[in-house]
């Protein structure tokens, strides 16, 4: 009846995503041996048509944040021109209003650490808890998780902005910390993976031996889960540091905007009429925002693809 | 039982795509594993762990849900103070024209781009999986990568490069002589939204695609080619079939965030103000409906039954995936 029934009917896990170690299928043997053809070169067109669809966006990015003020108005937009200003573009990006850049900056890692890391630490102690406790209620946890699943979030958008400021919690970093903190998909993936990845046997052996719960968990379970709690982090991690609604509702005062708020601010500030124009600097930190989300991202992708096909539990 | 399974909170439709790639890497050994679970002894210790995640997820989903319903059934009166007006509130959505403008918007946006972009989304991934590709990883990840990069920025880049002054546009404009029209024309500001939604995306659902192919053993391609199965054959009888679940579970996603489209109009709006109304997409016209006109009844009202409309949709998309599995 569900779409989780649908992929499990198909009958193929499409397990690369989440972990080679519980899927019925592992990766290694769908493909051990890569099957090497003639390359086709009508293929390679096509798909280097597309990488450039991809890639021309970032490349403008590259290049404009290069340029001083009358060079991004009058030069050919997709190669360097004039002045090569980008560090002095950095540097007007990072005074610009008394340095509210970096401010903006700082909120952005504050909410991602605390944000996206208790919303991992929350996924990872809840799907553990699911997969290997039997408590009373632990039925109506999944029936009211699943449940509220299904909402859409716009739904729940200005309910929950009506109700932080009810709380005093609106216009404060906590407005956006707390609702970045639940991760239902990855109490979900937690969940799966730790049914499979951690034996009972062994739980069991260290209660034997007197073990606390809470102890197991740190001692045991969590090196277990370390590759689940990686593709937890960096979901969580990219949608924290991308996110832009909730914060645009929740925050009032720009000294507690994260980035993404801030930069749509200056954005709307250029093109207003009166407004002072600064799309020199919009790009600049445009490119500042995206840098450390792309290397951070290329970084953890790099453990989720290992973490997938280490060596199996079972 | 629904999509709920994997839906996350996260109001953005960016976010909402964020959840389902490990959600569809997830799928098949959820039913495979159920069978062996093996009960644990039944005491209350497992609330010390789902415990703290309960009571934020209470905080900031149960309650705003359970205070929006409670929302929706009142107004404001003239005279100051909250009035009981039972089903006023959605009477009134049902038949606000700016609303379904809003809605048709959307469900038109969802007919075109979704299958543009999943279309593209699954040429690419078929290609990485072709094996007569080079440099695969080289393009698996610089397809990819937008999707790191945040939406407000995305919307920024193509803005500018759409915009007569600094962008391609312009450029084209200025090379040929001619005076093309502007992609933040009334006319084509849906499709410049498309474009920009569908650069963002498409390198995710490429990635659900190409790990369901993975997942597809071995044995069926030897068989295939033994039967003398040629590479279109091998891709509409063995590929397609076995990624279905991918596909579905990218299907509804796609619809999920098609609703729920914000960042960009939202940020567009400020270059092409006469292009895009407040009532633009259903959660713009919430949105602008409770901050710019305090109507807060209203618009959870609105809230609810745009969510109600999004909720039949998704599930109708998978109920024709699952009938198209048993034919």
């Amino acid at each position: 009846m569900s779409a989780v029934d649908t992929g499990a009917r198909s009958g193929h896990a499409p397990s690369r995503l989440a972990s080679g170690k519980v899927a019925p299928t592992p990766p290694k043997r769908a493909k051990a041996t890569p099957r090497h053809k003639r390359a086709s070169i009508t293929l390679g067109i096509l798909m280097t048509l597309m990488l450039l669809y991809c890639l021309v966006p970032l490349w403008w990015l590259v290049v404009n944040s290069t340029k001083a003020m009358d060079s991004l108005y009058n030069s050919f937009a997709f190669w360097f021109s004039g002045e090569f200003s980008l560090f002095q573009n950095i540097v007007d990006t990072f005074t610009y209003q008394d340095g509210i850049f970096l401010r903006w900056l700082g909120n952005t890692l504050v909410y991602v650490v605390i944000g996206a890391g208790g919303a991992t630490l929350l996924a990872t102690l809840a799907g553990y808890g699911l997969a290997k406790y039997n408590f009373p209620g632990r039925k109506w946890v999944f029936a009211i998780i699943l449940g509220a699943m299904a909402i859409p979030g716009s739904a729940l958008a200005v309910p929950q902005f009506l109700l932080f400021s009810g709380l005093g919690l609106t216009n404060t970093p906590w407005s956006v910390i707390i609702p970045s903190m639940v991760s239902a998909f990855g109490l979900y993936l937690v969940w799966v993976y730790a049914r499979e990845a951690i034996p009972d046997e062994l739980l069991e052996a260290a209660r034997l031996d007197g073990a606390g719960e809470i102890r197991i968990f740190f001692v045991i379970a969590l090196r277990q889960l370390a590759p689940a709690l990686i593709t937890v982090l960096m979901f969580t991690v990219v949608a924290t540091w991308n996110n832009y609604f909730l914060p645009l509702i929740m925050l009032s005062d720009s000294a507690w905007y994260p980035l993404p708020v801030g930069l749509a601010q200056w954005s709307a500030q250029s093109s207003a009429i009166g407004g002072q124009a600064i799309p020199n600097l919009v790009i600049t930190g445009s490119l500042l925002t995206v840098i450390p989300i792309s290397a951070a991202f290329l970084y953890l992708q790099r453990y989720w693809q290992s973490g997938l096909t280490a060596g199996s539990v079972k | 039982m629904t999509v709920a399974h994997v839906h996350p909170q996260q109001p953005a439709g960016v976010s909402t795509e964020t959840y389902a790639t490990v959600a569809v890497g997830r799928t098949a050994s959820t039913g495979a594993a159920g069978g062996r679970r093996r009960r644990v002894r039944r005491d209350w210790s497992g609330w010390w762990f789902v415990g703290p995640f309960m009571l934020v997820f209470g905080l900031v989903f149960v309650a705003p849900l359970v205070y929006a319903m409670y929302l929706s059934f009142f107004r404001e009166t003239l005279m100051g103070g909250n009035s009981f007006v039972g089903l006023e509130n959605y009477a009134q959505a049902l038949v606000d024209p700016k609303f379904w403008e809003a809605m048709g918007r959307v469900s038109i946006f969802l007919l075109v781009q979704v299958p543009i972009m999943l279309g593209l989304a699954l040429f690419a991934a078929l290609a990485l999986d072709s094996a007569r590709l080079r440099w695969v990883p080289f393009y698996r990840l610089s397809i990819f990568l937008p999707y790191a990069v945040p939406g407000v920025v995305a919307v920024m880049i193509w803005g500018y490069m759409y915009g007569s002054q600094f962008g391609l546009v312009a450029d084209l404009n200025r090379f040929f002589g001619v005076e093309l029209p502007s992609p933040l024309s009334e006319n084509l500001i849906l499709l410049s939204i498309g474009n920009i939604v569908t650069w963002e995306f498409v390198g995710y659902n490429m990635l659900i695609f190409f790990s369901a192919l993975k997942a597809v053993p071995q044995e069926l391609y030897e068989a295939a080619e033994i039967d003398g199965a040629g590479t279109f054959r091998t891709i509409f009888s063995i590929k397609l079939p076995s990624i279905r679940g991918a596909l579905v579970i990218a299907t509804i996603f796609s619809v999920i965030g098609s609703f729920q489209l914000f960042n960009e109009p939202s940020i567009l709006q400020t270059i092409a103000p006469n292009s895009i109304t407040t009532y633009f997409t259903p959660n713009l016209y919430a949105f602008n409906l409770s901050f710019a006109g305090s109507q807060f009844n209203y618009a959870a009202a609105i809230a609810i039954v745009s969510g109600v409309i999004t909720m039949v949709v998704a599930y109708l998309v998978q109920l024709a995936g699952e009938k198209k599995e048993k034919a």
